[in-house]
């Protein structure tokens, strides 16, 4: 479903962020980004959302050429894709359900269609009589799962999580990772970014590592481990 | 376009604007203060060039015969000047009748002129009205080579001066316009980029949840218009009823200014207002959105 093909990304200023990455991802996998900061994980991750363009190389996501993806085809990739950042990115002047209905308003879906969805998607990550309060009012892990409602509410193919637990205390990570396995177990692609070794290690599933923008490793049901 | 985006659209650039109260209030004031200066400066011009036009219009020239004229010599050079293009009006008057005239205007000093009815000095005179005041100066140059003519006078000088003024205060003005109207697009533009701004992290959300340029950029072109509509109804109102009061105060004490009281002409510089209040709205929003979108 997604292939990257030799990308290099070099940034304004000469920094080099990826460097020659050829890596493929089926449908339905769960895959672990890991290594230090800084080396390439957001990047790539903003590669495939056409937030950034690679330098070099090309990139396929759903059978379709990102790089040569024309502007007004981009809103339409970023549909397909849902997003959950380490700084949960809501809108504080709206209320759980109408971030979450947001997501649906900006692709045009009708009012019934967002009443019927945003209740279900917001059981689905137990916050159904949190609908009406602002985010302000939230708890950290529950903020993330507003977000984890939003990014699934859109029906996408493919979830990138960029750091989800950094700013999450352990036990609640693992409620949003409870979450992540259940909507991966649905068959959406995950593929999320993290520094947390213990969550990794836990969940036994495909490991990336980057170090310096080049893959070192790429194991099936791997550890984290990348200081040894 | 569906129902469903249209009202979300309205929803949005309404909540806008009243959640950001503050800059929606400066950029009212902005729009309402260029409007109304621009409006002012418009019923100054329209009235400039409606004073102008009535000094204009009665403008004529007088072609003073010579004495030996025969009534049938002045039929011809009569019916002769009807059928210039340029002229639409020819009166003649006798000299008999401009003595009158004379008598009219000394009132009760009339009494000076008695004696002259037998030895009239007067001169048969044709006074002549032109199409537009600019006419006035090369006919009057031609009225002279005919040959029963002994004299013409148009207010040598004084046309030539009207005209000039009239024409500077329609340059003047309407170079006031177009600078007014840039500064306020700019001024708009830079109170709604305040707004876009304090939605930056709005639109970066609305961009990574996939909606289209257009979908992230209208419901600022909506909040810039119904910025740019409030602001120039505001200045329409004040212009509007400001100026209705002014020109009742003036004809009352200044009777013979000749102002613009025609309220069909009025009522179109007041809509044009409006219009450019929304045009200047939205030009605003383009602008401020350009930079935001293409990152």
């Amino acid at each position: 479903m997604i292939q990257l093909q030799n990308v290099t990304k070099v940034y304004p200023g000469g920094n080099k962020a990826l460097s020659d990455v050829t890596l493929r991802i089926n449908k339905g996998e769960f895959v672990f980004l890991v290594g230090p900061s800084g080396a390439g994980k957001s990047t790539l991750t903003k590669l495939l959302y056409r937030e950034e363009l690679p330098s070099r190389g090309q990139i396929i996501f759903n059978g379709k050429n990102v790089v040569r993806m024309r502007q007004k085809d981009i809103p339409y990739l970023r549909r397909k894709i849902g997003m959950v950042f380490q700084d949960f990115r809501l809108l504080s002047q709206k209320t759980v359900a109408e971030n979450v209905a947001f997501a649906l308003e900006v692709t045009g879906a009708s009012n019934r269609e967002i009443k019927k969805t945003v209740p279900a998607v917001l059981s689905m990550v137990g916050l159904a009589e949190k609908a009406g309060v602002f985010p302000g009012h939230l708890s950290g892990g529950e903020q993330q799962r507003v977000c984890v409602a939003r990014a699934i509410v859109n029906n996408p193919i493919l979830i990138i999580a960029d750091e989800p637990t950094g700013n999450l205390d352990p036990e609640t990570s693992w409620e949003l990772m409870k979450l992540f396995k259940e909507i991966n177990r649905r068959g959406t692609t995950i593929i999320m970014a993290t520094h947390a070794w213990d969550i990794v290690n836990a969940m036994k599933k495909r490991v990336v590592e980057l170090t310096g923008g080049k893959i070192v490793r790429d194991e099936e049901e791997g550890a984290y481990r990348y200081e040894d | 376009m569906r129902i469903k985006t249209i009202s979300y659209y309205f929803r949005e650039a309404f909540q806008s604007v009243v959640r950001n109260s503050w800059i929606s209030i400066a950029s009212i004031g902005v729009v309402a203060v260029s409007l109304l200066i621009l409006g002012s400066s418009m019923l100054l011009v329209m009235n400039a060039n409606n004073i102008a036009a009535n000094l204009e219009s009665s403008v004529e020239i007088s072609v003073f015969l010579k004495d030996q004229t025969t009534p049938d010599q002045i039929k011809d050079l009569e019916n002769k000047i009807r059928a210039m293009p340029e002229v639409t009006q020819v009166v003649f008057i006798s000299k008999q009748q401009a003595l009158e005239e004379m008598k009219e205007s000394f009132g009760d000093k009339k009494d000076i002129l008695s004696g002259l009815e037998e030895k009239n000095p007067l001169p048969d005179t044709l006074r002549i009205k032109t199409i537009t005041a600019g006419q006035v100066a090369p006919l009057a140059g031609e009225f002279e080579s005919f040959a029963q003519v002994d004299q013409v006078r148009y207010g040598q000088g004084v046309v030539e001066k009207l005209l000039a003024m009239s024409k500077w205060v329609r340059a003047a003005g309407l170079a006031t316009m177009i600078l007014l109207g840039i500064a306020a697009v700019f001024l708009i533009a830079t109170t709604i980029r305040l707004s876009v701004y304090a939605r930056r992290k709005e639109i970066g959300i609305m961009k990574f949840l996939g909606a289209t340029d257009w979908f992230v950029r209208f419901p600022f072109i909506l909040e810039g218009m119904v910025l740019g509509l409030a602001g120039s109804l505001i200045a329409v109102l004040v212009v509007y009823f400001g100026y209705l009061s002014l020109i009742g105060n003036i004809q009352l004490s200044l009777p013979f200014m000749q102002l613009v009281t025609d309220r069909d002409l009025i009522k179109p510089l007041m809509g044009g207002l409006i219009g450019l209040g929304l045009i200047i709205g939205a030009t605003g929003s383009l602008i401020s959105m350009r930079r935001f979108l293409r990152a």
